[in-house]
C-alpha cells in the first residue's frame, strides 16, 4: 500500500480507496470538532482505541473465511456462542481473576471446533449461497441458545436469576473475574487518556499469527481456494477440507473475539446479544477495503478503527452540539447506516 | 437462380476482431431468393460469428462492431439488435434453444406475436390489455407446423417434448413470421435423429421453393450435399470455397475444411518422426469413460509412448476434451489408466499430480489461472502444494513458510524463457492478454517438472504469433526435458505440426490413429465417421 508515494496523490487515492479516504476525512473532522462542542478529546481518542481493541479480534475472524471463498462470516454468532459458553462455564467452575480468562479461552475452544466443524460441513454443501445460509445459521443458533441459557443447569449465584435460582441472567458482570484483564496489562494512563496495551498486544499477536498463517503452504492454498476453487482443485487441493479449516478458524477467532470484547466491556451479554455482533464486524472489514473474497490484516485494522471511530464519535459530537441525550438513537442510526453503506460496497475490489 | 436479379443478401468485405484477435477476414457472401447454402467449417472457423453479425447480435456490438457492409435487397442495412434483423425478415434458429419450457408449442411459436382480440379494457388502457385469440393462434401455429411437414402436438408443453420436437418448434416459430425472407439454421440437425433430420431437410427444400433463402450450418456434410445449392467452406476466419453443391463431394469439402497445406507442405517431414517407434508404452488407457457435459467420452482405449507428442483431434463435442479432463480427475470418469506399470486411480486430481502428471486446461480463465493473483502465485502454486517446492521449513518442518524469493526467481525464469509479456512478476494474471495467459499456464505445468503433460487446446483464442510461440515451447519442452506430451486440439494443422502421432476422436471413441503425414482427407473422414 505504501509503494505508491512517488506517483502522487491520485495513485494514493487509488490504492487507499476513495470511500475510505472520505470516511477518514469525516472521522478527522469529528475529532477536530470535539474541543469546539465541548467534548474532551483525549477521552474520545481513548474511547476509539479501546473500542478498537474490543472489536479487533471479531473483525479478524472474518479473514479466514473470506480467503477461502466462503464469503463474509455472517454466522459469527455461532463462534460468539462458543465464547459465551467458555466464559459462563469458566465462571461456573469457580475460576477467578486473570485465570478465568485463560480458562474461558480453553473451554470455549472445543465448542468452537465442534460448532465450526458442523457449520463448515454445512457450508461445503451449499457452495455459492454461503452468506445467506451463514446468516440463518447465526440466527438459529442464537435462538436455540436463548432457550439453552435458561435450561442449562448453571448454579453460580453470580450468574443465575436471583429469585428462581436457575437460568442465566441477560447480563453478567465480570467484576472479580476477567474484567479488564488484558486492558489493565501494561496500560498507559496520561490524564484522561488511557491506552489498553494488553488488549492491543493480544490483538496484535492474533493478527500476526493470522498473517503468518497466510504465508504458509496451507494459508496459500486457502487464498487460492477463495480466488479460484477449480484452479485449486486442479492443483490437487482438497477444496472442502481447506474451506472447513477456514470456517473452524473463523469460529474459533469469533469465540476468542467475544471474550476479548467482554473483558473490555466488563459484562457477559447473553440471549439476543450475539445477534447484533456479526453485522458490525462484517461492516468494519468491508469499510476497511476488503471484498467478498479478498481481505488483508490492514483491511481489518483500518476498517475497525474507521467503523468504531465513526460509531463512537458521531453520537458524542452530535449530543454535545444539540445538548440533548440522543446518543443511543444516533448510535443506532449511524451504526446501521455504516452497515448499510458497507454492504452496498460488498463487491468492491480490495484496496 | 436468376443472376440478373439483385441478390437477397450481400455481405461484402466483412471483418471482425475480438480484442485484436482476427476472427473474420474479408468475407464476401451472396445469397439469392430461394437459395439454400451450406456453411461448413471446423469449430472456430468463424461461422457462428458471421451469423451473429448478420443477425445483429448484441455481443458483436459490445466487442467493437464489425467492418464491411451488409446489403439486403441491394440496400445497405445495419442491424443494431436482433429485433432489427427480425423486422427485416431474417430468422435464426440457434444451437441452444430459446423456448419457454412451461408454455405449449403454440404459445412458443407465436410468442409476442399472438393474434389478439380487443376488449373494453384494452380500449381504455392499451393494446397490452388485449386478450389472446386462442383459436386463431392454433390456426397460425398449425399452418407453420404444416409447412415443415412434421407432426407436432400443438398443446404439448415444451418441457415434455423430445429434443427433436423442440428444434422443430423453433423452426416453426421462424416460419410463422409472415415476412420471413432468410432463415439461418445453426446446426439444427445436431440433436435430431436420422428420421427427424430427414424431415427437416425436406422442410428446408419446401421453404426454398416458396422463395425463402436458407443458410444451413452443419457438420453433417451429406445433409449439405442433399439439400444445398451451394457450399461455402470457412477456415480460420476466411471463406475459402464457394462452389455449387453439385460440383463437389464429401472428401473434397473435408479437405477444404481441415487442410490448408494439402498441396505439398503438409508432408514436410518432422526431424525424426521415427524416433519413438520403438519406445515403450508409458501410459495406457483402457475403456475410459468420462462424464464431461458436452464432451462425453464413451469408450477410449489408447496407448501413449514414452517421449512422444501424441495429438488428439476431432470435432467439438465429440469427447476429445473429456479425455485429459477425465484422467486428471476434473470430471467423473471410469476405466483403467496405467502409468509406468502402476494403475492411477481416477477421480482424484491429487493422485495424478503425485504421479507427476501435469495438465494445461482448455479453460484457461476458469481452471487454468488464478486471475486475481500475481503471476508468481499462478506459476508456483501447484509445484508448491504438490511437491513442496518454494517452501522454507521451520521448527523441524512443522511450519512450511512460503519462500517468496524463490517463487519470484522461478517466475522470472519462465517469464524470460517463454517471453511472457508483463510489467513484472507481480502483475495480476487477469491483466495479461490471452496468449500470455496461455504461456503462464504452460509455465505452471513446466514448473511441476512433470513426466507426462496433458495440454488441452493450447492455442484456443490466441493469435498466430502467440500460437507459434506456445507450440515451439511445447516442442522444446518435449525434446529437452524428455517429457511425454498428450496434446488435444481441434486444429488439425496444429497437431500435424507438433505431434508424432495423431488420434482422432469421434462420438466419444477413438476412430483411428495415424502418423502426421497421413492426408487431411483421411483425418477428416475419421472425424466425421462416428459423429453423434
Amino acid at each position: 500500500m505504501k509503494t505508491n508515494e512517488k506517483s502522487g496523490f491520485a495513485k494514493f487515492v487509488d490504492s487507499f480507496g476513495l470511500p475510505r479516504l472520505i470516511i477518514t476525512a469525516f472521522l478527522l473532522l469529528l475529532l477536530i470538532a470535539c474541543p469546539f462542542v465541548g467534548a474532551d478529546l483525549p477521552t474520545q481518542i481513548s474511547n476509539i482505541i479501546s473500542r478498537f481493541s474490543w472489536n479487533g479480534v471479531l473483525v479478524l475472524a472474518m479473514v479466514p473465511m473470506v480467503h477461502s471463498g466462503c464469503g463474509l462470516n455472517f454466522g459469527l454468532p455461532l463462534g460468539i456462542i462458543s465464547g459465551l459458553l467458555g466464559a459462563t462455564l469458566s465462571i461456573e467452575l469457580g475460576f477467578t481473576g486473570g485465570f478465568s480468562f485463560v480458562m474461558a479461552i480453553l473451554i470455549s475452544t472445543p465448542f468452537a471446533l465442534v460448532f465450526g466443524g458442523g457449520y463448515g460441513w454445512l457450508l461445503n454443501r451449499i457452495k455459492g449461497g454461503e452468506m445467506m445460509i451463514a446468516t440463518y445459521v447465526g440466527f438459529s443458533s442464537v435462538s436455540l441458545m436463548c432457550m439453552m441459557w435458561l435450561v442449562l443447569p448453571y448454579k453460580s449465584p453470580n450468574m443465575v436469576w436471583g429469585l428462581a435460582g436457575k437460568g442465566l441472567r441477560t447480563t453478567i458482570s465480570l467484576e472479580g473475574y476477567f474484567n479488564q484483564v488484558l486492558a489493565r496489562f501494561l496500560a498507559i494512563k496520561i490524564g484522561n487518556f488511557t491506552f489498553p496495551t494488553g488488549t492491543i498486544l493480544f490483538f496484535a499477536l492474533l493478527a500476526f499469527l493470522m498473517w503468518a498463517f497466510l504465508h504458509t503452504k496451507t494459508g496459500t492454498a486457502m487464498t487460492a481456494v477463495g480466488s479460484n476453487p477449480v484452479f485449486a482443485r486442479a492443483a490437487g487441493i482438497n477444496v472442502d477440507r481447506i474451506r472447513l479449516l477456514s470456517v473452524i478458524m473463523s469460529t474459533w477467532l469469533a469465540a476468542i473475539g467475544i471474550l476479548v470484547y467482554e473483558q473490555g466491556f466488563g459484562f457477559v451479554q447473553l440471549y439476543m446479544a450475539p445477534f447484533y455482533m456479526a453485522l458490525p464486524a462484517v461492516s468494519a472489514i468491508l469499510i476497511g477495503g476488503a471484498s467478498v473474497n479478498k481481505a488483508t490484516i490492514t483491511n481489518v485494522i483500518i476498517g475497525t478503527i474507521l467503523f468504531q471511530g465513526i460509531v463512537t464519535m458521531t453520537p458524542t459530537v452530535m449530543n454535545n452540539m444539540i445538548h440533548m441525550d440522543m446518543s443511543e438513537v444516533i448510535r443506532i442510526i449511524v451504526s446501521n447506516g455504516m452497515i448499510l453503506y458497507a454492504l452496498t460496497r460488498k463487491t468492491e475490489a480490495a484496496a | 437462380m436468376s443472376e440478373e436479379k439483385t441478390p437477397l443478401l450481400q455481405m461484402q468485405g466483412i471483418k471482425k476482431d475480438f480484442f485484436g484477435n482476427q476472427v473474420l477476414t474479408d468475407i464476401n457472401l451472396t445469397l439469392h431468393e430461394g437459395e439454400v447454402i451450406g456453411l461448413v467449417g471446423e469449430n472456430g472457423a468463424g461461422k457462428s460469428t458471421l451469423m451473429r453479425i448478420l443477425f445483429g447480435a448484441n455481443m458483436i456490438r459490445e466487442t467493437g462492431g464489425y467492418e464491411g457492409e451488409i446489403l439486403l435487397n441491394g440496400k445497405k442495412v445495419q442491424f443494431h439488435s436482433p429485433f432489427d434483423a427480425i423486422a427485416a425478415g431474417i430468422g435464426m434458429v440457434h444451437q441452444e434453444f430459446s423456448l419457454i419450457p412451461g408454455f405449449t408449442t403454440t404459445e412458443n411459436i407465436l410468442l409476442n406475436r399472438e393474434p389478439s382480440r380487443k376488449s373494453l379494457v384494452s380500449d381504455i388502457f392499451s393494446d397490452r390489455m388485449n386478450t389472446l385469440d386462442r383459436k386463431k393462434m392454433e390456426e397460425r401455429a398449425d399452418a407453420a407446423i404444416r409447412l415443415m411437414g412434421v407432426d407436432l402436438d400443438r398443446k404439448m408443453l415444451i418441457s415434455d417434448m423430445p429434443v427433436g420436437h423442440k428444434q422443430f418448434t423453433e423452426i416453426a416459430r421462424e416460419l410463422s413470421k409472415d415476412h420471413l425472407k432468410l432463415l439461418i439454421l445453426d446446426e439444427p440437425t445436431a440433436v435430431l435423429t436420422e428420421k427427424e433430420a430427414e424431415a427437416l431437410l425436406s422442410a428446408i427444400r419446401g421453404m426454398a421453393q416458396r422463395g425463402i433463402a436458407v443458410i444451413f450450418i452443419t457438420h453433417r456434410l451429406h445433409e449439405i450435399l442433399s439439400v444445398c445449392d451451394r457450399v461455402c467452406v470457412m477456415r480460420d476466419g476466411k471463406l475459402v470455397q464457394d462452389v455449387p453443391a453439385k460440383e463437389t463431394d464429401i472428401p473434397q469439402i473435408t479437405r477444404w475444411m481441415v487442410g490448408r497445406e494439402i498441396e505439398g507442405k503438409s508432408e514436410a517431414p518432422k526431424e525424426d518422426t521415427a524416433r519413438n517407434s520403438s519406445a515403450r508404452t508409458i501410459l495406457s488407457i483402457s475403456h475410459l469413460w468420462v462424464d464431461m457435459p458436452g464432451e462425453t467420452v464413451r469408450d477410449v482405449t489408447l496407448e501413449v509412448k514414452e517421449g512422444e507428442i501424441l495429438g488428439i483431434g476431432g470435432l467439438a463435442g465429440q469427447g476429445k476434451l473429456g479425455i485429459p479432463n477425465g484422467i486428471m480427475g476434473l470430471y467423473q470418469a471410469g476405466g483403467k489408466v496405467v502409468f509406468n506399470g502402476e494403475e492411477i486411480p481416477l477421480n482424484s486430481p491429487r493422485k495424478c499430480l503425485d504421479s507427476s502428471f501435469a495438465f494445461v486446461s482448455e479453460d484457461r480463465r476458469g481452471v487454468g489461472l488464478l486471475l486475481d493473483e500475481s503471476l508468481e502465485w499462478n506459476i508456483a502454486f501447484p509445484a508448491m502444494q504438490i511437491q513442496n517446492k518454494f517452501l522454507k521449513h521451520y521448527l523441524g518442518g512443522l511450519i512450511k513458510w512460503r519462500d517468496d524469493a524463490a517463487i519470484r526467481e522461478v517466475t522470472q525464469k519462465y517469464i524470460d524463457e517463454l517471453a511472457i509479456k508483463c510489467t513484472d512478476s507481480r502483475q495480476k494474471a487477469r491483466e495479461l492478454s490471452g496468449g500470455n495467459q496461455q504461456k503462464v499456464c504452460l509455465a505452471k505445468a513446466f514448473a511441476l517438472e512433470p513426466s507426462l503433460l496433458f495440454v488441452s487446446e493450447p492455442t484456443r483464442g490466441i493469435d498466430v504469433v502467440a500460437k507459434s510461440l506456445v507450440l515451439d515451447a511445447l516442442k522444446r519442452f518435449n525434446r529437452e526435458n524428455h517429457v511425454t506430451i498428450v496434446m488435444v486440439s481441434s486444429e488439425l494443422e496444429e497437431l500435424r505440426q507438433c505431434c508424432d502421432r495423431i488420434a482422432i476422436v469421434s462420438g466419444g471413441r477413438i476412430t483411428g490413429i495415424f502418423s502426421t503425414s497421413e492426408s487431411a482427407e483421411k483425418f477428416g473422414a475419421l472425424m466425421l465417421s462416428n459423429v453423434i
